[in-house]
């Protein structure tokens, strides 16, 4: 029996194919199940998962929850399509033996993912699954994980990103975390809180109490630290936080407002923009040395600056030219070039995890999109379209962008709704990202390590 | 033994999430003002009611207008005649660009505001600046109407 099946290398081909058709990749027969994420899915692969079985009670409670996490993550990301269990022929899916394939076929499902819970002696829960292509007949993964009981929820997601990695060919998003404004109150006097949840909208917890204005919260590398604007004081300042520690602190001793941070790649240093007499321009601040250094100097506004992800380039938002457009320019500021040049104006400019696209917001004849583009501003495509559309951030594996999205109430701008969404690059499965209370200023956490 | 230590750390970061609020620093805060100057009160009615408290700007613009000029001779008079007071100027933007914008479109406002009083006499250790972009509108509808009240640099007294 393959008890621990590791991944290898060639599981992990990345399919860069052409975008022209819009097809489900997923093969029959001898080739493997495989669903290729550049294309947008029109038929979301039909998969089954049994809920994981246990001897106790307490076991079976478990691998029942996970069975449903599991599904939800898998659905929401577009790709697959849960079989209905009133369907299943085959039950208690154990395993030791092997599916009856013919009976998940006849059902209409292409994989199958069982699994089995067990609560171990010494306290730990141990959780197993295997992933099935039903239509080749065989084993595609099989993992188990230990952890304390009240961390399955956890393990749910693990195995669902195993099972995303598995098919897809791509490191996936769903062990992630979301950090965001969360928003409350009239607009003359809102109140805004930082937010933490998990990828989906689970463990939510508020990070402050809404006496102090925030906003724009962005993840570091490793997701244990924070940078944001706090208005602590009426001082509007970029404030560093850690979540491991809880500790914060106003990052560098700028007399002027600092503003719109973002983490180098490397989470070395901060880039942020620094407004001095009215005029903002961008700079770096290095993590250890604290010193921080100019990247640009000029009268018109320069900010929501954003590094590529290996450190060369910067795109940032300027003025410069008359109207908010994007630019980008080297690490040091040099050999600066205007990359936006569509009708209307452009912001938010945010450089994918994987190096090839930049999303940004547009607005337009007052209304606001989410598009990407390359890093020299050729084949720009717009992904969204609403009263107001802003803030893009990334999954971490680039395939994917969250966003908030203002949709209005009546004419007296009464019972507005802010709320978080998000769209795969192919711009499909456009979705809201369900939380308590409106939401802004989404941050995408890397994968949690 | 791998695994579980990454679950372990896991659970550590989760505890760790929450006694955030009770970090101190930029995420909290006493006080609670959203506004600069909550003191004066009595002075801050009368520049108001008697001077006008705030001018107003035109899309995606920081120059000072005609209309504005006006307002802030008498604002500026109105202080040389109060050297004790000092003030602070909120720049402010309408919804129709992005936050990150705005947070500079209203910093270049609230300077322009300073600098038009400091050109007028007035001390320019009297006058901070503050920026709350997009963040106070003081009137509610998606309509030209309201984001021209938006667009404002108002001085409040501190």
């Amino acid at each position: 029996m393959i008890r621990h099946r590791k991944r290898n290398e060639k599981d992990f081909w990345i399919g860069v194919l052409s975008l022209f058709l819009f097809v489900l990749v997923a093969l029959p027969a001898q080739a493997e199940l495989r669903i290729d994420i550049t294309r947008g899915v029109v038929e979301p692969l039909p998969v089954a998962i049994p809920e994981f079985v246990g001897k106790k009670t307490q076991e079976q409670e478990i691998g029942q929850k996970i069975a449903f996490v599991i599904l939800a993550n898998l659905e929401r990301s577009g790709l697959f399509r849960g079989v209905d269990p009133g369907a299943f022929i085959e039950k208690n899916v154990s395993l030791n033996i092997q599916p009856r394939f013919a009976d998940w076929r006849v059902i209409g499902t292409q994989a199958l993912i069982n699994g089995g819970v067990k609560l171990e002696l010494d306290g730990r829960l141990r959780v197993e699954f295997r992933l099935w292509d039903v239509v080749a007949e065989q084993q595609m993964q099989g993992l188990a994980y230990h952890t304390m009981p009240n961390n399955w929820r956890r393990v749910a997601h693990k195995i669902s990103e195993a099972i995303y990695q598995r098919i897809t060919g791509e490191q996936g998003y769903i062990d992630t975390r979301i950090i965001y404004i969360a928003e409350s109150g009239p607009a003359t006097h809102r109140i805004k809180r930082l937010a933490v949840m998990d990828q989906d909208g689970e463990n939510h917890r508020f990070l402050t109490d809404g006496e102090t204005l925030v906003l724009t919260p962005r993840f570091s590398k490793t997701a244990q630290k924070i940078v944001f604007l706090s208005y602590y004081q009426d001082i509007p300042r970029v404030y560093l936080f850690d979540i491991e520690t809880g500790i914060q602190e106003r990052l560098g001793d700028f007399p002027g407002m600092t503003f719109a941070p973002r983490f180098l790649p490397d989470d070395s240093a901060v880039v942020m923009s620094y407004a001095k007499e009215g005029n903002s321009d961008i700079y770096v601040m290095d993590l250890d040395t604290r010193q921080s250094k100019q990247l640009t100097s000029n009268p018109p506004i320069d900010t929501s600056p954003s590094f590529s992800p290996d450190g060369e380039r910067v795109v940032f938002n300027s003025d410069r030219g008359g109207s908010p457009q994007l630019y980008t320019m080297n690490a040091d500021g040099r050999n600066v070039r205007r990359i936006s040049f569509g009708k209307g104006h452009y912001g938010t400019p945010v450089w994918s995890p994987r190096g090839d696209l930049i999303a940004f917001t547009k607005i337009y004849q007052n209304r606001f999109f989410i598009g990407v583009m390359k890093p020299d501003g050729s084949g720009e495509r717009l992904l969204t379209e609403s009263f107001r559309d802003e803030g893009p951030t990334w999954s971490p594996n680039g395939r994917v962008l969250m966003f908030f999205r203002q949709t209005p109430g009546n004419s007296d701008g009464i019972g507005d709704r802010i709320r978080l969404y998000s769209i795969d690059l192919t711009g499909y499965n456009e979705r809201e990202v369900v939380t308590p209370l409106d939401a802004s200023d989404p941050a995408w956490s890397p994968l949690i390590p | 033994m791998r695994r579980f230590l990454a679950m372990s750390a896991a659970i550590l970061l989760l505890a760790a999430c929450e006694t955030q609020t009770a970090g101190t620093g930029g995420a909290r805060g006493a006080g609670g003002a959203s506004y600069a100057g909550a003191g004066s009160t009595s002075a801050q009615q009368e520049l108001g009611a008697n001077v006008g408290d705030r001018v107003f700007f035109d899309l995606n613009k920081h120059e000072i207008r005609a209309d504005a000029q006006k307002t802030l001779k008498a604002q500026a008079e109105w202080l040389q005649q109060r050297s004790s007071l000092n003030i602070t100027i909120e720049g402010h933007c309408d919804e129709r660009g992005t936050r990150e914008y705005n947070l500079a479109l209203g910093e270049r406002r609230a300077n322009a505001v300073k600098d038009y009083l400091v050109a007028l006499g007035v001390s320019a250790n009297r006058i901070t600046t503050i920026s709350y972009g997009e963040e106070r509108p003081v009137a509610l509808g998606h309509n030209d109407s309201a984001w021209a009240q938006n667009r404002r640099g108002v001085t409040k007294v501190n």
